[in-house]
Formats: structure tokens, C-alpha cells, sequence
């Protein structure tokens, strides 16, 4: 403890015609279980009313506050400045529309995908609410749940190698939620129609394996797995509807 | 002026406000949602142990219905909630977890066989029938007489969040993000919509709507710790005080959860407790079994919340740098249990606490939780003062909380009030009462007033700050109108918050443009903030009882003679420096289930006159089954759109 932290951070307001992207160095002195969380808010609060980020639950559940926090994407609110060296550098996730300082626009960018993926469950028929539930193996809905954990915070958006040269791809993000539904019986979709939404080299098909998402992913969830999976069965999809 | 039109403006996208939206756009009309942040963002996310909804498939909820959890919730309110209301919800409940399995949600399900378990911090074997084999299970919650609450792990609000706000997309409903609304345009009679501003460019725009669904969660972030997200700062509730004629209600029933960790105030949840875990002291003893012999750990939460305070009081407390604290324990529960079902609380440990909660113990202690209080609405979520005005999930006092909110229940009122104010709403706005003239110069005087009024605030040259206020109010509310509550210090609290207020409306920007400014958006919230933050105290301060969650020390009777009725408030005059507070008596000749002791500590209430005899009666009424019993004593099934008056099926045939 007793460390004087040092942040260098990014700070640009695009909506404003005044001003210009640069970075800015603030000093702090740091405490005891200190989250950058905590540090951003005495920032805001002691030197500078105008700095710009997310946070919402800031208890690592909603996803908001991604950022590059010394060159690695990962949650602020649930990041100790304990476990990083005395200088940190802060930069908005790539790869999203930038709103102003650490702010970006995740949530379009994860609406667009939903819209382009159809990430619901397609439903037979609407449930008849009186009725007793459809049965479920407990440990299939564990599963479902355990694919169901993406907070859409972007983290492996901002860390893959395809998104940064492919606008378009849909990421790990993509990709998973894909092998959420395909997982759920409740999902009325055929391989084929899985296959129309990411059997492409903007789906699944443009992932060059470079596995930051896996990395980087602050819900550990099985990327790595689940990309491989959806690829081999898109793979066989493709192949048995051009017989 | 940019105006937009659409049927129904939901303002809010939160669970309550997604459900809403989907309703009504099922019944054919248009409909647009205002959020302040992605709609997935949103607090409902942070719901973590579960939904109640008496299913009964889990063995241990064998035998539940909706008269046990209508009780329980009754109960629960300390007899303060309105009990058509939560007749109304304890019958929807189960067909909102069953359309929400439906649509996606991966509730836990029932194992048949063996299923351990910890009750009372003993380890006992439970055995599942086969017939329950697949269907939803349950967790044990407090205040609860049956196992009723429906999880996915303890990710349960993320789960439902996903899948309606998924369903939204899928109806194509436009959620505009990043949108606040700053004031509700009204002719004094009717709301005609609200002016909104952008967050990201700063501009205002118009929405008109011939219904307006308020929809934006609690007010706990006019506390300095909380366990809300901190966009629930009460500005829906503050914007609607400031129509000057829609009335809030019970802002002073504030819950206090009893497990936030230290000091961070991030919540773990009920499900914690209710799967087994521990309170213990600094001396490692398991204390809440000496003050509540039968429910310890699980009794309603306002009474562990107290009992804790109280515990501490007597030096049993952990003391920490950031004040005293207590321990839960949940390393009974074993590293398996908690790998699968308590899950996001062995991450918060791990990335908050640093620490193993299948190892060690979690500091906690009894931390701002919910807002029981919000919109006054009728049954159908409409205002009663201003047409065309709805509210529905935390933001609103519909009312099936009263004065203490139980586990599970806060998740399950925002899918059911949406599934029905949905239609209520729909039938406003298919109805003749739903045709409105709107007028496009009512609205340019809202939208020019707000516009002046950021206006002057870029302008102001003020040494002011703030950031001060704010701290002053959060300050206030946690040392004076906290858990124990007495008239000195909410005389206090009054005082300082009027003049707060007043401050408040001095305070200066350091300029610059209006896009993406932090800094102009807490000095337009702050003096929001401040005049529900003083609702709250005046309404703790003019209470001279306890009830629920509101404790007096001056006071500590429950007194149903003089206080078995409904704080309200309303802003008469823009220039008042406080609100005029009035009350709306609880019928207690109407109720199913008349006042009665909750069964915690001491029997200590003030019967009202009407008690008894109302008792009597209800004790004459003879029916052949429960459900002619409880329709000849309260009936509400007349009060539900038709299509949702069907009977809940269950697995033993019980309907």
C-alpha cells in the first residue's frame, strides 16, 4: 500500500467539434481494495467532472465498463488496482463506436447481432401459461444455462484478431450464442436454418483460431469449445445441403 | 422540434419495462422503449437467487399454491400491501415462470431420487419422486413456508433479462438506448408523453404517446451504499413527483438486504442463506437462532437485517477498517453446491474479497436494497391523479410489497405487473379513453422549459459543486434514515435534505458542450434525487410506528389503529421546498387476511377497531374447496384480463 498510482488516460469527444483524441495523465493516491471502479469515480469526482465511462451493476454481472485496461480487455469495476503495476493505462474496447473517453456503444453493436443471428428461441407454438412446464433433463439446462452466462460486454470482440480486419464478423460472441440456442430443444431450428445465419466468412467460417476471445472472455466461458463445435456441425450442414 | 409518436412510451428497460413492451405489442399497437443504458445492462440482471412461484414440483414445495404465497407475502408486507394486488400476483406468478421457460429461460430443473440438502446447518437427504423428474425445481428463500423459489443458479435475473430483452428483439420492438426521459408532458389531467434527452449528443426531443409506462427501478443510490446498479437513482419516481400531480406512495419502506459484502455494499444473495448458510459473530457463533428460534437465519429480511444491526450493537460485531461486520457462512454448503448454484457469489468473493467462500467466511452486514415505495398506481399500474400514466416493476407502489418485500418476489413482480399492465394498458389505448389531442405546443413549452433549464446551468458561474450535495445527501440518508430510525435524526435529515434541495438549485457546471457530459447529468439529477430523497424522510419522520422494514426506536409498535394506511406525496408548486404529504387508509373490512403478528420476538401491535370483527367474518365464510373459500372472501379473478384467469396446473393435481 501507500503506492501513488499513475493513469494515462484516453480522452477524445467525438460529438464535440472542439475536441481532440489525447491522452491525460491523472495521479492517485491508492487505497485499500481499490477496483478501478472506485478509482475512476475519485477521478471524475476529485479532478476532472467531465471524464466519460460506463459502469451499471459494477459487480462484474452487466457487462458495461470494458475496456483496455494496460493493453488487455477486461472489466474495470471488478478490476483491483492491487493486481497491476503503479502506471495503467486505460483505452476505449476497439472495434465499437466510440461515444466519448472509455464510453463505447456495445449495445448496438450486440443488437445488430442479435437482429442478424435471431438470438431467441423460435418457439413451435406460445406456451399455454396454464399448463405444467415442458420437461427438461436437469443437466441440460444446466448446460444451456452455463452457454447462457455471456454478459455481451464486447471483451472478445475488442480481442479478435477477425474483427479487427472483418466489420461484419460476428465474433465469439456470435458464435456462442448460436450453440446456446442450437443447445436448447426449446429452439425449433433446423441445422440449416443455423447455418443461413452464421455459415459464412463473417460467422463461423472467419474465425482464424487466434483464440483471444478465449483469453480475454471475464465469464471463462468455453470459447475455445464451442467454436470448434459449431464449426465442425456448420461444416457438416453446409456439405449435406449442397448433396 | 424532433418529435416522435408512438402508441405506448415505456420509459425503462428493465425486465418490468421489456414485458410490457412485448404485451403491448401483441395486442397490435405500437410501442417504443427509453433506456438509459443497453437494455441487458439493466438492474433486473442483478437478481440473483430467484423468482418465487408456487410451482410445488421440488419436494419440499409439496403441497404450495397461491394461498400459501399469498401469505407468505401478506405476511411478508407486514399487512401494509394492498391484498388484491398480491392476490393478483401470487396467481400470475406461476404462468409468468412458465412462459418464461417457454421462451428460453433454462430454469434448474428437479432430479428424482436423493437430493442433499442443508437445513439448519445439518445435513439432511431429500428424496424426489420421479413424477417431478425434468420440471422446475425450487430454493428454499426467507419468510417462506414452502421451497418456492425458481433459479438458474445465481444468475437467475441475467437468464430472464436475456430472454425477454431477446423476445423484444425478436417482436422488433425499438429500444432507444442511452435516452433519458427528463420530464412527463401533461395537461394537469392527462399525460401526453415526455421530453427526452439524448446521452450521447445531448439534444432533447419529444415523445408523445397516449400511454406512458414508467418503468426505471428504485431510488437506492440516494443512499451512499447500495446494492443497486447506480442508474437507480429515483428519477423516475422524482420526474413524475414533479408533474406536480401524480403522487408517489410509501417512499419511507426502504429494505435493507442482509448480506452486501464489505465494504463494497455488492449483494450475495438470499439463495445463500436459503441453501444453507450461516449467520455467525465475531466469536464464530451462529447468533440468529437465539433471537428467532424457528426461521434464524430465514425469517423476512427486515427482521434479520435488525436482529444483525442489533447483534453488532452488543459488540459482536467483526470490527474492520470500514466499520463492524458479521459473517456468512457458506463453507457448509461445500465447494460442489456452490461451484453450481452459487456461482456468481464465489465470483464476487474471488474478484471483490479476494477470498474462497467454499474456504472461508464472507463479511457482511445489512445494506440499502430495494424501494418498496415509487408511483402510486391503481391494479392496472395507471396513476390515479394523472390519466394515461403508468407504472409498473420497482419504480412503481402497485403495491404488493407493503412495508417489507420478501426474497424472490421483486424479480417476479416485474414480469407479472408487465404481463398485465400490458393489457391494461392496451385496453386504455384501444379504448375511447385512450384517444387523446395531443397538442404539439404543450409539448414545445416542456421541451423549451428543460432547454432553458440546461441552458442556464452551462451558463452558471457557480462555486457550487455538485459532487458535494450529493455526497451530503447519500451522507444523510445512511447515518439518518438507515435501518433504526428515531425523530431526532429524521428531523435532522429533514432539515439538512430541504436545504440541500435548495443548494441544489445553485449549483454550477464547468461548462463545455452538452454531449457526453457527466458532469451536467448529476447537476440535473442531484436536485432530482434530493426531492425523493426527502419524500423518504418525511414520510419515516411523520410515521410514528414500526412497520416492516420502517423501524422507529421511539416507536417500536406496530400500529394498525393509526397507521394502517398509505403514505402519499405530491409537489404541489415547483417553488415548494418539500412535498405535501397526505394518507389513503388500507380497508381492513375488505381484506382476506385481517392484521395478525408476523411471529417475530415480541408481539408488540395496536389492533385497529376493525380487526376482529373483520376476522370473524372471515372465519364464518364456509366453501367447498379453497378456491370457492377464497373467492367468497376476497374475490380479484374478475379484476385479471380474461385470458389469464386460468387455473395453475401442478404435478400432484392440485390446481
Amino acid at each position: 500500500m501507500g503506492r501513488t498510482l499513475v493513469f494515462n488516460i484516453f480522452r477524445h469527444s467525438p460529438a464535440d467539434p472542439d475536441s481532440t483524441p489525447r491522452m491525460q495523465r491523472f495521479e492517485l493516491e491508492e487505497s485499500d481494495g481499490m477496483t478501478l471502479f472506485i478509482a475512476l469515480n475519485l477521478i471524475r469526482d476529485e479532478y476532472d467532472p467531465r471524464l466519460s465511462f460506463d459502469f451499471v451493476c459494477r459487480a462484474g454481472v452487466c457487462g458495461s465498463c470494458a475496456m483496455v485496461i494496460n493493453g488487455r480487455p477486461g472489466l474495470a469495476c471488478r478490476t483491483l488496482t492491487e493486481q497491476l503495476p503503479g502506471e495503467i493505462t486505460l483505452l476505449p474496447l476497439p472495434n465499437f463506436e466510440h461515444i466519448a473517453d472509455l464510453s463505447v456503444n456495445t449495445g448496438r453493436w450486440m443488437r445488430d447481432l442479435s437482429e442478424r443471428l435471431e438470438t431467441w428461441a423460435h418457439l413451435d407454438h406460445e406456451p399455454d401459461v396454464d399448463a405444467i412446464e415442458r420437461r427438461l433433463e436437469p443437466e441440460l439446462a444446466e448446460q444451456i444455462y452455463e452457454l447462457d452466462r455471456c454478459i455481451e460486454c464486447g471483451c472478445c470482440v475488442a480481442a479478435c484478431g477477425t474483427a479487427h480486419m472483418r466489420e461484419d464478423f460476428i465474433g465469439a460472441v456470435g458464435i456462442n450464442k448460436i450453440a446456446r440456442f442450437r443447445a436448447d430443444p426449446r429452439d425449433a431450428r433446423s441445422e440449416a436454418e443455423y447455418y443461413r445465419v452464421i455459415g459464412d466468412d463473417d460467422g463461423v467460417f472467419g474465425c482464424m483460431t487466434l483464440l483471444g476471445c478465449q483469453d480475454v472472455c471475464p465469464k471463462q466461458l468455453s470459447l475455445q469449445t464451442q467454436i470448434a463445435f459449431i464449426r465442425r456441425k456448420m461444416a457438416r450442414a453446409g456439405c449435406c445441403s449442397l448433396k | 422540434m424532433k418529435l416522435v409518436y408512438t402508441d405506448v412510451l415505456v420509459v425503462g428497460g428493465g425486465l418490468a419495462g421489456l414485458r410490457t413492451a412485448v404485451g403491448v405489442k401483441r395486442r397490435g399497437l405500437d410501442t417504443l422503449i427509453l433506456s438509459l443504458v443497453p437494455p441487458k445492462r439493466s438492474h433486473s440482471v442483478a437478481a440473483q437467487g430467484g423468482m418465487q412461484a408456487s410451482l410445488g414440483n421440488f419436494v419440499k414445495g409439496s403441497g404450495d399454491n397461491e394461498d400459501v404465497h399469498f401469505a407468505d407475502t401478506v405476511r411478508g408486507s407486514d399487512w401494509g400491501c394492498d391484498q388484491l394486488v398480491a392476490r393478483m400476483f401470487c396467481h400470475m406468478s406461476p404462468k409468468a415462470v412458465r412462459e418464461l421457460d417457454a421462451w428460453g429461460v433454462a430454469w434448474n430443473r428437479v432430479s428424482q431420487g436423493e437430493h442433499k440438502a442443508v437445513i439448519h446447518g445439518e445435513q439432511v437427504t431429500l428424496e424426489n419422486p420421479a413424477a417431478a423428474h425434468g420440471l422446475i425445481t425450487a430454493r428454499d428463500f426467507g419468510g417462506t413456508r414452502k421451497w418456492r423459489t425458481c433459479y438458474t443458479s445465481d444468475g437467475t435475473g441475467h437468464a430472464m433479462l436475456y430472454t425477454v430483452s431477446d423476445r423484444v428483439i425478436a417482436e422488433q420492438i425499438p429500444v432507444h438506448e442511452r435516452k433519458e426521459a427528463m420530464a412527463l408532458i401533461h395537461d394537469g389531467e392527462r399525460c401526453h408523453g415526455a421530453v427526452v434527452r439524448d446521452l450521447i449528443t445531448g439534444e432533447l426531443s419529444v415523445y408523445l404517446a397516449k400511454a406512458t409506462v414508467m418503468a426505471t427501478g428504485g431510488y437506492g443510490r440516494i443512499y451512499g451504499v447500495s446494492t443497486n446498479a447506480i442508474i437507480n437513482e429515483g428519477i423516475g419516481q422524482a420526474i413524475t413527483l414533479e408533474t406536480g400531480v401524480a403522487q408517489l406512495a410509501n417512499l419511507e419502506a426502504v429494505q435493507f438486504h442482509p448480506t452486501a459484502i464489505v465494504p463494497a455494499g455488492i449483494l450475495v444473495t438470499e439463495g445463500c442463506r436459503g441453501d444453507g448458510g450461516l449467520l455467525r459473530d465475531v466469536d464464530g457463533h451462529r447468533f440468529m437462532p437465539d433471537y428467532e428460534p424457528e426461521k434464524a437465519e430465514l425469517a423476512s429480511r427486515d427482521v434479520v437485517s435488525r436482529r444483525m444491526a442489533e447483534h453488532m450493537r452488543k459488540g459482536k460485531g467483526v470490527a474492520g477498517r470500514f466499520g463492524d461486520h458479521l459473517w456468512l457462512d457458506i463453507t457448509v454448503l461445500g465447494k460442489e453446491h456452490i461451484d453450481h448454484n452459487l456461482r456468481e457469489v464465489k465470483d464476487i468473493c474471488q474478484y471483490f474479497l479476494g477470498i474462497d467462500p467454499a474456504q472461508d467466511y464472507i463479511p457482511v452486514r445489512p445494506t440499502q436494497h430495494y424501494s418498496m415505495g415509487g408511483i402510486r398506481t391503481d391494479y392496472r399500474g395507471e396513476s390515479p391523479d394523472l390519466r394515461g400514466l403508468f407504472a409498473c416493476g420497482e419504480v412503481a407502489c402497485w403495491d404488493m410489497h407493503g412495508f417489507n418485500r420478501l426474497g424472490g418476489n421483486s424479480v417476479a413482480e416485474t414480469v407479472v405487473s408487465g404481463m398485465l399492465v400490458a393489457e391494461y394498458v392496451a385496453d386504455f389505448c384501444l379504448s375511447a379513453d385512450g384517444d387523446i389531442e395531443l397538442s404539439t405546443a404543450l409539448a414545445s413549452d416542456f421541451l423549451k422549459r428543460e432547454q432553458t433549464s440546461l441552458d442556464q446551468l452551462l451558463a452558471r458561474k457557480s462555486d457550487q459543486n455538485p459532487v458535494e450535495l450529493r455526497n451530503r445527501m447519500e451522507q444523510v440518508m445512511m447515518d439518518k434514515v438507515g435501518l433504526f430510525r428515531n425523530q431526532a435524526d429524521l428531523e435532522s435529515a429533514v432539515a439538512e435534505l430541504t436545504k440541500l434541495l435548495q443548494l441544489s438549485a445553485q449549483v454550477g457546471v464547468h461548462g463545455g458542450h452538452p454531449a457526453a457530459n457527466p458532469e451536467l447529468v448529476l447537476a440535473y439529477r442531484l436536485p432530482r434525487m434530493l426531492k425523493v430523497a426527502l419524500g423518504v424522510a418525511m414520510g419515516a419522520l411523520a410515521r410514528t410506528e414500526s412497520r416492516g422494514a420502517h423501524f422507529r426506536e421511539d416507536h417500536p409498535e406496530r400500529n394498525d389503529r393509526d397507521w394502517l394506511k398509505r403514505s402519499l406525496y405530491r409537489w404541489q408548486e415547483p417553488q415548494d421546498s418539500q412535498p405535501k404529504l397526505d394518507y389513503e387508509p388500507l380497508d381492513v373490512s375488505a381484506m382476506e387476511l385481517p392484521p395478525g403478528f408476523r411471529g417475530y420476538g415480541a408481539k408488540n401491535i395496536v389492533e385497529h377497531p376493525g380487526t376482529a370483527a373483520r376476522q370473524q367474518q372471515v372465519d364464518a365464510i364456509e366453501g367447498s374447496d379453497r378456491i370457492e373459500l377464497q373467492d367468497k372472501r376476497m374475490p380479484f379473478l374478475h379484476l385479471l384480463p380474461e385470458k389469464y384467469r386460468g387455473a395453475n396446473q401442478r404435478q400432484d393435481g392440485e390446481a
